[in-house]
């Protein structure tokens, strides 16, 4: 390697860079709140609390509850991949009309409130839903909806390789006379392994962490980890079970993490990828339109259905329809402010929150990408324990952590911090595929006709990866638009976001207020699809993806 | 500092500020249990000057933490003496807990509507009820406690003997207020439960916030058995800002807040000169004989009540 054999200053300050501003802003936002409140919570009297853990150990329902979590967030990542699978496959080998609109409209239910989506789900499981049978309170209602909120994140990173793959191989395999389930199964199962684990570990960190759909779905009956350390914080302030949980919440998800690591080092195939374009074509014959337009209406139906309720909600009026919820949104009503504010002060915080996890994650992104090693194997696991701490636990860190040098607790920064924090996992697993597909020698030409190191990646990785962050870029803004656990601890009263307002106004009876909350759900879906619309349209041709 | 549920007119804040010329910035602090949790939290630089919003469920916990400053308003002599609590905080508002019921259901089913939570362990009211969770909730909290103050926890038939009797009748339990009432009560959604455990401000909200002009709200209030919420405000004990903070106090208590009171978050004003809005007059309930339980009380016991409900319930 050319560069190893002259270091130059300017390489080694840019890979200090990479390596500070991440684990500055990670350390100084992440794990420095989190190690206070667990500090907090678990030294006391000068000493470590053990007894707290033989708490957890020997409460029937705290053991209940981490059993719970482990297995329904195994069954729900099981099942979403099952479900979601067919419809990767259709995104990613047929081209059909309005396929740009379906790939945005499947990420709508990904940024929905749960307190909405529970308005919708009780709906539709109740007795007088269109399935005729009383699935609220059960299981079935909990993992129904977590495969209502992934089905997207499969389809997305399994798709994103899948559409890829060179079918050249398939159909090497089906000549030699393999059927369709066995082509499957002995070729591109294996090829799109790396992309499964991926999907697979986002999903099971979501439903791991689950936390509305359980208490609204799941009724008193079911309760998560995740519930568990809000319930010991919020109803009996008791810190250290409370602590003792979230350690054992991080314990679980970095080992769930690091073994995911270990597996994709393990699995990875080199393989020839090709372009989108290729790979893609319309359905020929009866067989494969029955399966291309049967896989798009059960996804329609399932996907669409809950989001049809709340837009209809949204339009009753007494016994007839109309839009007098929306006409009604400008004025100031029992919120503090009129709730179409709450689009401008979303609007605001999302793009904050994704400019910051733009520069953050795809500084990271680049260190893992060209730095392999142990090093970056932890930092990887590092960037990804946010998405799987309790937002109790990061909103109690940041009032007890964030109070000097500058008081930032109240400082309205915070929250969109606190959306990038959840972002930049995003952020970086859409951007390292492709920077790692940059094929060294263009980068080592560069170098070799003199050129310093900022300026090779300027100019050769950064046109080709810039459609991979634009990718990245809409997750954060959707994100953003979507969160609520954080948000809630730090957003003012008289700027809140789309969710708070929605969440505010459900809070409040009256069936004016009921359908302002649903005209402001049906607003964030349609900003919601707008914006991943406004991206899909940069990504034509792009090899990597989330 | 206050809870989500804090609402003021902008006119009426911004007359304060030109008045005194005091600057109040709002912060949020999530519901009224989590607000309390982070005051203590932040006992040692609190975020605040002044917190609004504590309950009587919650205020032992904050007292006890030592994180409120005494300060007796000149106005309090306008409050009523039975909302005053302790001399660290300065009764605002209080609301009640009760029971609601849809009724055209009951109406159409020929029911008497109930006149006594024990009626509600009726066979004719079997699969009828939905309630909260107190865990999880603030007005499930609020009815696990009306419940204990009525029937006792010693004698023939405790509180523990009635909610085996309502979970014999097929109660229904949710997590918060939000899907009992807008996903389980038939007046306010496709549901199948006519009987939820509300507010008794509900009614006045259905007729105010009503997508068509009604007379009449479609729901109606059990005055039996009601849990009175008390709402305080409080100097946040190391203020660096004690005059202005002591003004906010007497601001909440004054007229032109009070009055604002009734219509932005749907609770009686606590200041007996306050004027209450016709909407509210008409169709607000004020329970005679609500029911509370020392804030000493509430503190100790809390997390053992929570904990054997769960166990009836689940058994």
């Amino acid at each position: 390697m050319i560069e190893r054999q002259q270091p130059n200053r300017g390489r080694r300050v840019g890979r200090l860079t990479l390596i500070a501003v991440p684990l500055v802003f990670l350390g100084y936002f992440f794990v420095y709140p989190v190690a206070g409140i667990l500090g907090i919570s678990l030294f006391s009297d000068g000493g470590f609390s053990f007894s707290a853990f033989s708490e957890v150990a020997s409460k029937a329902s705290l053991r209940g509850a981490i059993w719970f979590t482990i297995w329904q967030a195994v069954a729900s990542t099981l099942l979403t991949l099952v479900v979601a699978m067919p419809a990767a496959y259709v995104f990613a080998r047929f081209s059909f009309p309005g396929k740009s609109f379906f790939r945005a409209a499947i990420t709508v239910p990904f940024v929905l409130p749960t307190v909405v989506v529970g308005v919708a789900y009780l709906a539709l499981l109740g007795p007088n839903g269109p399935l005729g049978v009383d699935l609220r309170q059960t299981i079935w209602a909990i993992l129904i909806a977590h495969v209502f909120y992934n089905y997207a994140v499969v389809v997305r990173t399994v798709g994103g390789l899948w559409a890829h793959l060179d079918p050249r191989l398939e159909e090497a395999a089906r000549m030699l006379g393999a059927g369709r389930w066995r082509t499957f199964r002995e070729v591109s199962l294996p090829l799109l392994l790396p992309a499964i684990g991926a999907a697979a570990s986002i999903v099971f960190l979501f439903t791991f962490t689950s936390f509305g759909v359980v208490l609204i779905l799941g009724g008193f009956s079911y309760s998560t980890i995740e519930v568990e350390i809000w319930r010991q914080t919020t109803a009996f302030l008791n810190l250290p079970v409370a602590g003792a949980l979230a350690v054992l919440q991080l314990v679980g998800i970095s080992a769930i993490l690091v073994a995911y690591s270990r597996y994709q080092e393990r699995r990875a195939v080199e393989q020839q990828l090709r372009p989108v374009i290729e790979v893609a074509r319309p359905p020929r014959g009866r067989r494969e339109s029955g399966l291309v337009w049967g896989v798009l209406g059960f996804t329609g139906l399932f996907l669409g259905a809950p989001l049809a309720v709340l837009v209809g909600r949204s339009l009753r009026v007494g016994d007839g329809y109309g839009f007098d919820a929306y006409r009604s949104l400008g004025e100031a009503s029992a919120t503090l402010v009129p709730p179409v504010e709450a689009i401008g002060n979303s609007a605001l915080f999302a793009t904050a929150a994704m400019a910051i996890a733009l520069i953050v994650g795809t500084m990271a992104a680049a260190l893992i990408a060209y730095y392999r090693g142990a090093v970056s194997r932890w930092f990887d696991v590092l960037l990804m324990l946010p998405l799987g701490t309790s937002a109790v636990t990061i909103g109690f860190g940041f009032l007890v952590a964030l109070d000097a040098p500058i008081d930032l607790r109240t400082a309205p920064i915070l929250v969109p911090i606190a959306h990038a924090l959840v972002a930049i996992p995003f952020v970086v697993r859409t951007e390292v595929p492709v920077m790692q597909s940059v094929r060294n020698r263009l980068r080592e030409a560069g170098a070799v006709l003199g050129a310093p190191p900022m300026r090779v990646w300027r100019e050769i990785d950064l046109p080709l990866i810039f459609r991979a962050m634009l990718v990245g870029a809409g997750f954060a803004f959707a994100i953003s638009l979507g969160e609520f656990g954080a948000t809630s601890f730090i957003a003012r009263p008289d700027a809140p976001t789309l969710p708070i307002a929605i969440y505010r106004l459900l809070s409040r009876a009256g069936a004016a207020n009921f359908g302002q909350a649903m005209a402001l759900s049906t607003l964030l879906m349609g900003l919601t699809a707008a914006s991943i619309l406004a991206i899909e349209r940069f990504r034509i041709g792009e090899m990597g993806e989330f | 500092m206050t809870h989500d549920s804090f609402a003021v007119s902008d006119e009426v804040l911004e007359a304060f500020e030109g008045q005194t010329g005091i600057r109040v910035k709002l912060l949020p602090a999530g519901d009224a249990g989590q607000m309390v949790n982070q005051a203590v939290l932040t006992k040692d630089n609190p975020l605040a000057d002044v917190i609004f919003g504590v309950d009587n469920t919650f205020l032992s916990r904050a007292l006890e933490a030592g994180v409120l400053e005494p300060y007796q308003s000149p106005l309090l002599a306008a409050v009523p003496d039975d909302l005053e609590y302790d001399p660290r905080v300065t009764p605002i508002d209080f609301g009640d807990v009760c029971i609601n019921w849809d009724k055209a259901v009951l109406a159409e089913a020929a029911l008497p509507p109930p006149e006594a939570l024990l009626d509600l362990t009726d066979p004719v009211y079997r699969g009828m009820l939905v309630v909260e969770n107190p865990a999880t909730s603030s007005p499930g909290l609020a009815f696990l406690f009306s419940t204990i103050a009525t029937f006792g926890e010693s004698g023939d038939y405790t509180w523990i003997d009635y909610w085996e009797d309502l979970r014999d009748n097929d109660v229904l339990v949710t997590s918060g207020w939000e899907e009992a009432y807008y996903s389980y009560y038939t007046a306010a959604s496709d549901g199948d439960r006519p009987i939820v455990v509300s507010y008794a401000s509900s009614p006045p909200f259905e007729v105010i916030f009503a997508t068509e002009p009604i007379d009449e709200p479609p729901s109606a209030v059990l005055t039996e058995g009601c849990f009175r919420q008390i709402e305080f405000a409080g100097i946040l004990a190391g203020t660096t800002a004690r005059p202005a903070a002591e003004q906010v106090i007497d601001f909440l208590l004054s007229q032109q807040f009070q009055d604002d009171i009734p219509l932005g978050m749907f609770v009686f004003p606590a200041s007996t000169e306050a004027t209450l809005p016709e909407a509210f007059v008409e169709h607000a309930i004020l329970p005679e004989n609500p029911l509370s339980l020392s804030t000493d009380e509430i503190e100790a016991n809390r997390q053992r009540w929570i904990e054997e409900w769960t166990e009836v319930m689940t058994g």
